[in-house]
């Protein structure tokens, strides 16, 4: 779309390691071929994937605007960008930047590229990326071009492939840790980036680092592969490794990684990431994304397996030079303070609200005299003139030390403590001082329906809702409450990382008389800190709209009835689940339309609200259908299977998570054939001949999945489970009765017979 | 080779007072997509009211984007054309600046702003958004002045007005153009 595409790849010639360069030259002709129509739309797709060129909502050229689904009229005589994807619809670009280091001139760049190609605004995501919204794909080469100029690619930033490694922001300046972990995770970054045992997995790949065990900021344990930096003594002296955890992942259900190694020297740090990668390659799933990540192959070889078949595969590896040559390299990376350590002076006249600031958003680094400053960005959202800004502040008061962070913010290190006053007056001026990093205001979101393009709810718009009122109520400074972390995912994949916030939201969708109505499903009890040590449970399904108040009420309970140093996690497991459900309860029923149609919008909306292009239905005129009421059994059920896990009931537990599946599958098959099978055999037969072989059941992106959690739990009903597979299967039923909700809306809106 | 500048922005700027809250713009934008409201193909909505002195809410197009803008902390329409335009420099900012206007104007009459926003007919700011084309300095600004005169003198009459470069050199050309009696401090 941009005239000036053309001229870029001359104007940067000289300014590219060439094989960025040639790869973009590459990911061009690609783009050329397929204009043509020379490649396959699905060969298309997963190609500019890999080069970080998302796809976003609405490109299939339809959008509902609040009255109608309409065909958007982009212009004709174009090909695909992949199945059902118009070329000249708007996209994203995700920027990879491993463990978040970033310089003054990238940053100046990415302000440019949010300019001229974007809307202004480049976005922070939950794995230290960029991304740019609302780009033309036609742009991306040149973007592409822009950025390897001052060495950034955006190779395997989506896609089947290693996503950004992340790594903990304060790596190299952290109290707590081990030792710095920054040039292990760039090692791994660069080592991995195309390599070719990496080409054919069946799903993405994360991976993470951490200087230490205890704290949070890398969250490994929810990750496909993490490292947490270790030192044993071997033989007499100290030497570095790391502790292993693979298998984890949040995603539909969140799996907590198990420890694979306890100390892994660092010389075998590239060889076992090979040796996962060929395992993987060999024995993951390949045909059904959806069982497709390694923490299901984890599971279903267990652990042991998975390990022996992993060693084995590193005894066959041939030795690759770069192993020693990476890690030769390693001591030479070093991060160097501007200006000599200071100290901050505790007379000087400071600037208005300099105390909360440094209180919230300044970290003492364990070099004294040095500080680590983050920069919150709200939703992770910063402008180009900011970026600039923040590019000035870090030549002017580092050695241009800055870092994204998993919390979708950035941190400037280094900064001599003498100097964080007038760093503070330059960032205030800059609107850039907002005193609430880390704090329960710092909300993390998802894009959700704002771009993405599997997004139910809108998880920004209710994130900025919150984060309004948190800090008109002063929730930030409340100390009993402003450390907790809310985060938000507008649909269940978890990109929000729901399931580690003390208190966690999703976005799903009710029917109500005919009408879809956003909601959220409300998890508790997460675990933020010990590397994302344990995931929430989901309480129940509150209207969008009732979602503040809702926050509000664990907020003020959690204020006046903790104890002593209780943490809301431990006050969770002491009220119990029951008590959570029962305080929020009133708020789950939905008024009719007539009476307040302001629950039938979404936050930051002005749409009535969609899941697709749903009409009026048959049960139209009835105020709550038989198979409304059998779903919301069957949601009590799931609750109370938590409750029984809660109890530590697994069998039970399990076996009632089973039931709530069954009995939501009664409910289809009520609706739809008039049949009311008892017998759990018939109901499964049924259920799978009528709405899985039809794929009626079938949700658009994820397809059968949600069935075949209903199908593993009828196979092994009355095999034993362990807590974490009953937890598991809980999370399953949840996930399946969010689908029928779905299936049934889909079916009401169907045209009579059809 | 001096290479032709395309995809100008033109931001007009609103009167004080202005309104507080941006929030009506979002059913605005809605609705305009709902009635085809502008000669572009109009895509979505995009809230950004949460950034200081962000984007504000956009009103996202194929060929542009149309916007309640709160860049420098100053609120005014900004038309964002990404497709090219044809014809002399002339043409491309009179498409911009009519394109910006009539939003202006459609603006101003909706129920959500009616007597609440009103825009400034005698100034504006124009934007040269690509660094390549028209690069931030001082031989771009006078090599494309005279275009930017003749355009001018068309809307406001000649020798009326004044033009500026304004920003700092990393920005894109940024040039405030106002009626000599309404020239405001440029920052």
């Amino acid at each position: 779309m941009k005239a000036s595409n053309p001229f870029w790849k001359d104007q940067l010639e000289d300014q590219m390691p060439p094989q960025l360069a040639a790869e973009i030259d590459v990911f061009e002709h690609e783009l050329a071929l397929r204009r043509q129509g020379k490649i396959d739309e699905r060969v298309f797709a997963e190609t500019r994937l890999r080069r970080g060129v998302y796809g976003q909502r609405y490109d299939s050229g339809q959008r509902h605007d609040g009255i109608r689904t309409r065909t958007l009229a982009y212009p004709e005589g174009k090909p695909t960008k992949g199945p059902n994807t118009v070329w000249d619809a708007p996209g994203m670009q995700r920027i990879k930047i491993p463990f978040g280091g970033l310089n003054a001139r990238q940053l100046e760049v990415i302000a440019e590229l949010a300019e001229e190609y974007a809307d202004g605004v480049a976005h922070v995501t939950t794995r230290q990326d960029f991304q740019l919204h609302f780009v033309h794909i036609d742009d991306t080469p040149t973007i592409m071009r822009r950025l390897a100029a001052v060495g950034i690619t955006t190779r395997e930033a989506c896609g089947n492939s290693i996503r950004n490694v992340t790594a903990c922001p304060l790596a190299g300046v952290c109290r707590d840790q081990v030792f710095d972990v920054t040039p292990y995770a760039k090692m791994m970054a660069y080592y991995l980036l195309g390599h070719p045992e990496c080409q054919d997995f069946g799903r993405k790949f994360k991976i993470a680092f951490s200087g230490c065990k205890e704290n949070p900021c890398a969250l490994v344990r929810m990750h496909d592969m993490g490292f947490i930096a270790a030192v044993r003594e071997v033989d007499g002296a100290l030497r570095r490794g790391f502790e292993v955890y693979v298998g984890g992942g949040l995603g539909t259900v969140p799996y907590q990684a198990k420890l694979f190694a306890e100390f892994l020297p660092v010389e075998e740090l590239l060889p076992l990431a090979v040796a996962v990668a060929r395992v993987y390659t060999k024995y993951g799933e390949k045909k059904n994304r959806n069982t497709a990540r390694i923490k299901f192959l984890v599971h279903k070889l267990g652990l042991e397996e998975f390990k022996q078949r992993v060693e084995q595969e590193r005894a066959g590896l041939r030795p690759d030079p770069r192993w020693e040559q990476m890690l030769r390299e390693i001591p030479t990376y070093q991060e160097r303070p501007l200006k000599d350590p200071g100290l901050l002076q505790i007379t000087a006249p400071r600037l208005e609200g300099f105390e909360r600031w440094y209180a919230r958003n300044v970290y003492r680094q364990r070099q004294p005299g040095y500080a680590t400053v983050t920069i919150a960005l709200p939703l992770g959202d910063i402008t180009a003139a900011q970026l600039r800004r923040v590019a000035d502040l870090a030549r002017k008061y580092t050695r241009e030390t800055v870092r994204t962070t998993v919390e979708q913010n950035l941190v400037l290190r280094w900064v001599s403590e003498a100097d964080l006053p007038a760093l503070y007056a330059e960032l205030k001026a800059a609107q850039l001082a907002e005193p609430v990093a880390g704090s329960i205001a710092d909300i993390v979101a998802c894009p959700g329906t704002d771009t993405c393009k599997l997004g139910i709810a809108s998880s920004r718009g209710l994130a900025a809702e919150l984060r309004q009122r948190l800090l008109a109520q002063g929730a930030d400074q409340d100390a009993a409450v402003s450390n907790l972390h809310i985060k938000i995912s507008g649909c269940f994949n978890s990109c929000g990382q729901h399931h580690v916030a003390d208190i966690g939201f999703y976005g799903v969708s009710r029917n109500k008389n005919g009408y879809t109505v956003p909601h959220f499903q409300l998890l508790v009890g997460g675990q933020w800190e010990e590397n994302a040590g344990s995931y929430g449970l989901a309480i129940g399904a509150i209207p969008a709209k009732r979602v503040p108040e809702a926050l509000e009420r664990f907020i003020r309970r959690y204020r006046s009835e903790r104890a002593f140093g209780e943490s809301f996690q431990s006050f969770i497991q002491r009220i119990g689940k029951a008590e959570c459900k029962r305080m929020v309860e009133d708020l789950m029923p939905v008024p009719p339309h007539e009476e307040d149609p302001s629950f039938y919008v979404d936050w930051s909306d002005a749409r009535e609200f969609t899941i697709g292009d749903l009409g009026v239905g048959e049960c139209a005129g009835e105020l709550v259908s038989p198979v409304d009421f059998q779903l919301a059994a069957c949601e009590r059920e799931a609750f109370e299977a938590q409750l029984l896990l809660e109890a530590g009931q697994i069998e039970r537990a399990a076996q009632t998570a089973y039931k709530a599946m069954m009995h939501g599958a009664q409910a289809l098959l009520r609706f739809k054939l008039g049949a009311f099978p008892e017998d759990p055999e018939a109901v499964y037969q049924q259920f799978r001949t009528h709405f899985y072989d039809t794929q009626l059941f079938f949700d658009p992106f994820a397809q059968g999945k949600f069935a075949h959690y209903y199908f593993a739990a009828h196979a092994r009903n009355g095999a034993p489970h362990d807590p974490e597979s009953a937890r598991r299967q809980i999370e399953e039923a949840q996930l399946f009765l969010e689908a029928a909700h779905s299936c049934y809306a889909r079916m009401l809106a169907a045209p009579a017979g059809g | 080779m001096a290479k032709q500048p395309d995809h100008i922005n033109v931001k007009i700027f609103a009167l004080e007072p202005t309104p507080e809250d941006l929030a009506g713009a979002i059913p605005v934008f809605h609705r305009w997509i709902q009635q085809n409201a502008a000669p572009e193909l109009l895509i979505d909505v995009a809230d950004y009211r949460h950034v200081p002195a962000g984007p504000g809410v956009i009103l996202v197009g194929l060929e542009a984007n149309y916007s309640l803008d709160l860049t420098e902390n100053r609120l005014g329409l900004l038309y964002n054309r990404k497709k090219p335009v044809a014809g002399s420099l002339e043409d491309k900012l009179r498409q911009a600046y009519e394109a910006a206007s009539a939003a202006c104007r459609r603006l101003e009459q909706e129920p959500e702003f009616h007597r609440k926003l009103h825009f400034d007919p005698n100034s504006c700011e124009v934007i040269f958004n690509d660094r390549l084309l028209a690069p931030n300095t001082l031989e771009t600004f006078e090599r494309l002045r005279s275009g930017m005169e003749q355009f001018f003198a068309e809307l406001w009459g000649r020798g009326t007005f004044a033009l500026e470069r304004v920003g700092e050199p990393r920005e894109r050309l940024r040039v405030r153009a106002a009626v000599r009696s309404s020239l405001t401090p440029l920052i």
